[in-house]
């Protein structure tokens, strides 16, 4: 049934290489030795790996620390209580209840109001501007554009993510600012709109890279599908396509959130840094990241407003903390359904 | 269904290696199911059978690389030399310098073809630089690639050409001097004359090494083993010698494979 | 919908959407034009190599190139072999549903959403308040010395900060090399770290190089870490030891914008500092989109 096997060709190996007898084989003493450095070396690595672990934990605890004496120190926590911070408080005989942030001051007032209300101002500016922007932009990207205009888009847009926050500050205070002066006259140059403008331009890459990579990700059978059906291109990017990319774009907006709340050298330049409690938009604002980088580093160490600039750094930290988790729920939804669609 | 001992060749002495009701599993999927083996020494043994037949798998649970998937099970014995070697205690790093391997498609690092071939004997611990050249020549020479490199040792090894970037291979896995050697289909992706030299290799080195290979090419493993283990669907159907299972087979399934009705 | 009308709203949506494309290019596009045209006038190897005169309105900036040089290089070295062998222990160590692995990956992507402010404080906080007092208290008798802020600590806060750029990098550059490439060190009775040591980080050299460069670009351009961490806006020395404080380009930037005396002198260096930062920031950023892009042609066409 099987063709013979045909002779062997004239041998390679010259008799003289002759393998000598049975390969050496390692004593116990050195199997064990390798065995323990192995053992040692991957000890060492996983020790090294729980460094991202200390440092996340260190840093709660170590700003948490320095915040610490706001419920354990009485004369911090007499200017600095929960209610002062949160409450509105009476400043002065016969004026109503207000909510203010002036702790260089006889009286110093530490209330966290205007602070929230100014990040919120510069956040809602900046999102309202990005999120349009990026999500379109991310559409444009994945659904219509031609590969070599994506291949340009895509780097491009990037770019601006990597511009230093600073030199974006840096841009609004000295350009947009007499832009939109001439544009809108705004009481103060420096205000809400300005820093919001200027944090769109940092949050817009953001909003576009996850949003395009959750577009990119839905499986091209979904869209073959929907044109086969006879919808056009926008139709099925409306219906199809981002309604299955849903999670991870709204992932994207969370992240691009959580970056405002966090941004600190744009408004620390171009927000006029005056912390004042009011809804327009064209009034100067304080936010709270801005407000550590500004007074630290003419506080009064183990003070009332040293502690309570740490108690802000927690507060951040707690809030990125949250939407990072809220962002990162988001992402496994996507992966959950793209990863059952594509099966 | 099981290997009948007087069909094993002259095989008196005991095996150089053996399995013992081995069953290998991946997340409770079982892959090979039950099997007991004995490889002569000195010898070529062929698997053969059809895709998914379970013969791969049970190569690599010979030199405990199937270790390395995560969600994979072992029962039963291995042997080597008649100790157990897959038994958490035996070091399996030591096991596979006794015991080595030639994959499917062929991957050399991407160093030159000097330090490709002395790769083994640096990590086991060989700095000299006189032995090192030593060995590399005559691992070079028994996979019958020196004449072809010996000017350009210094060169990336992925320059070769396919068939001799698995002669490198070969030479890489003699250089540690194992008593094993085992080969994943080890010509499947090399074209005929690359083939032919491979399969020329096999029966040089079977003189003083103890090859196992799996393969699906049935000419092949009539032309280059002396015997022949037969598996289909994770089970070892019949082993004997090589002669016999081509031409008369004991078991069905085993005629069936070897004249094409299936497979 | 009559099918002209469909059409009609398909083209006016991909206008809308190239639209704003084009906007976030162009907006781009208007900073480096107006950066570069405010500063280029200003720019010259003078200013690049001369130190800053006359209250900042005459000389150039060398002095803050040298300290965010010489920063960003304590970082790399601090953050590098952390990062590095974080990504090793994630990819190579860990076992496939491992707890710790998870709470790891968590840890650095929360790590990578802290803000960097709160990076500031920590620094603050953690390397001056605790660390740099222990060090007083045990090696200079109480006296403060190490406790304050310094190029170290500032150092040290923006590695944790660039930690996240290097572990994703260096685990993209792990996955990318071949499987069989360990299986065949493997084989071959080598070891898990000499596998990990002699085959696989060798191979994954560009893309932990990349990571690097990309957290070089990053700890250039960060101010708000360093703010209280050891920058300082004139200092009469280069720095000569860790424990000295430095100039940076970019708080350089933020001082001479919003603190100077007399804003229309110091406008051009101002611009011109600027135009300095962002070349830094866009060459390096540059150089490992090179990098990645090649790494991954040569590997398409390896397979």
């Amino acid at each position: 049934m099987l063709a013979p096997r045909p002779a062997p060709r004239s041998s390679r190996v010259p008799d003289a290489l002759v393998r000598p007898a049975a390969g050496a084989v390692s004593p116990e003493s050195a199997i064990r030795r390798r065995q323990m450095r192995e053992a040692a070396i991957e000890g060492v690595v996983t020790l090294v790996a729980l460094t991202g672990i200390a440092a996340v934990a260190l840093i709660f605890v170590f700003v948490g620390r320095e915040a610490l004496p706001i419920l354990t120190d009485p004369s911090v926590h007499a200017e600095a209580s929960f209610s002062r911070m949160f409450l509105p408080q009476v400043v002065r005989e016969g004026r109503p209840a207000a909510f203010l942030w002036q702790p260089v001051s006889a009286v110093p007032k530490l209330s966290m109001i205007p602070l929230f209300v100014g990040t919120l101002k510069v956040t809602a500016v900046a999102l309202a501007l990005a999120v349009p922007v990026g999500i379109a932009a991310a559409l444009f990207t994945s659904e219509f554009a031609p590969r070599r205009l994506r291949e340009l888009l895509k780097p491009g847009i990037e770019m601006l993510a990597g511009i230093p926050s600073v030199v974006l500050g840096f841009f609004g205070l000295m350009v947009l600012a007499t832009w939109l002066q001439s544009a809108f006259g705004f009481s103060s140059r420096l205000n809400a709109v300005v820093a919001g403008v200027a944090m769109a331009l940092a949050v817009v890459p953001v909003v576009f890279t996850v949003s395009e990579d959750a577009l990119t990700a839905v499986p091209r059978s979904y869209r073959e599908a929907s044109l086969a059906l006879g919808a056009t291109r926008w139709e099925t990017a409306f219906k199809v396509v981002l309604p299955a990319a849903a999670p991870g774009v709204l992932a994207a907006v969370v992240l691009g959130f959580g970056r405002c709340i966090g941004e600190t050298m744009i408004v620390l330049m171009a927000s006029g840094n005056a912390a004042i409690t009011s809804w327009t938009f064209g009034d100067s604002v304080r936010t709270l990241s801005a407000t550590i980088a500004a007074e630290m580093g003419e506080v009064v160490f183990g003070g009332a407003h040293y502690a309570v600039l740490f108690f802000i750094g927690v507060e951040l930290f707690l809030f990125t903390f949250v939407l990072n988790g809220v962002a990162a729920a988001f992402m496994r939804r996507l992966v959950r359904k793209m990863s059952g669609a594509a099966a | 269904m099981r290997p009948d001992p007087s069909a094993i060749g002259a095989v008196a002495a005991d095996p150089k290696m053996e399995t013992r009701h081995l069953v290998v599993s991946y997340g409770g999927k079982s892959a090979v199911k039950d099997v007991s083996l004995r490889l002569p020494g000195n010898q070529v043994t062929a698997f053969i059978g059809p895709s998914g037949c379970g013969k791969s798998t049970f190569l690599r649970a010979l030199n405990r690389m199937n270790e390395l998937i995560p969600s994979a099970e072992t029962e039963g014995e291995v042997l080597l030399d008649g100790e157990q070697v897959n038994a958490g205690r035996f070091d399996a790093v030591e096991l596979r310098r006794r015991v080595g391997m030639v994959f499917q498609k062929s991957n050399p690092f991407p160093k030159s073809i000097f330090e490709n071939v002395a790769y083994g004997l640096r990590v086991g611990g060989t700095r000299d630089r006189a032995e090192l050249a030593e060995r590399v020549e005559r691992s070079l020479v028994s996979a019958a690639l020196w004449e072809e490199v010996k000017d350009r040792l210094q060169e990336s090894a992925l320059g070769l050409s396919g068939g001799q970037q698995q002669r490198l291979c070969i030479a890489r896995a003699l250089a540690v001097e194992p008593e094993v050697l085992l080969m994943d289909e080890p010509a499947s992706a090399l074209d005929p004359i690359a083939t032919a030299k491979i399969e020329d290799l096999i029966h040089e080195l079977k003189a003083r090494y103890t090859i196992v290979i799996v393969t699906h090419n049935m000419q092949q493993a009539a032309r280059v083993s002396d015997q022949t283990a037969f598996f289909y669907m994770g089970e070892l159907v019949e082993v004997g010698v090589t002669e016999q299972i081509f031409t008369n087979p004991v078991e069905r399934r085993t005629e069936d494979y070897v004249t094409g009705k299936f497979g | 919908m009559s099918v002209r009308s469909r059409r009609l709203v398909g083209g006016g949506l991909t206008a809308a959407t190239g639209a704003a494309a084009a906007l976030a290019i162009g907006l781009l596009a208007v900073i480096l034009w107006d950066v570069g045209r405010g500063g280029w006038a200003r720019l010259s190897w003078e200013f690049l190599v001369s130190a800053p005169r006359e209250g900042m309105t005459e000389g150039g900036i060398f002095p803050a190139i040298y300290g965010t040089a010489l920063m960003t290089l304590l970082m790399t070295v601090a953050v590098l072999p952390v990062g590095v062998l974080t990504a090793v222990y994630l990819h190579e160590y860990a076992p496939p549903a491992s707890r710790l692995a998870g709470l790891v990956r968590a840890a650095v992507t929360n790590l990578a959403g802290v803000p960097s402010i709160v990076f500031g404080l920590f620094g603050l906080g953690f390397f001056i308040q605790f660390v740099g007092r222990a060090m007083d208290r045990a090696l200079n008798g109480g006296e403060l010395r190490f406790g304050q802020p310094a190029l170290i600590w500032a150092a040290l806060t923006l590695a944790v900060l660039t930690l996240p750029v290097v572990i994703v990098s260096t685990e993209e550059a792990l996955r990318a090399v071949p499987r069989d490439l360990r299986d065949a060190s493997l084989a071959l009775g080598a070891t898990r770290s000499q596998t990990v040591a002699r085959v696989v980080l060798p191979g994954a050299l560009p893309g932990i190089l990349t990571g690097a460069i990309l957290a070089v670009a990053r700890g250039a351009g960060e101010v708000a870490p360093i703010l209280f961490t050891g920058v300082a806006y004139f200092l009469p020395d280069l720095p000569r030891t860790p424990w000295s404080q430095f100039m940076h380009l970019g708080y350089h930037t933020y001082v001479l914008a919003t603190q100077s005396p007399d804003v229309e002198a110091t406008r051009p260096i101002l611009y011109a500092t600027v135009l300095v930062l962002l070349v830094l920031t866009f060459a390096l950023n540059g150089v490992a989109l090179v990098i990645r892009s090649r790494t991954r042609g040569r590997a398409a066409s390896a397979s």
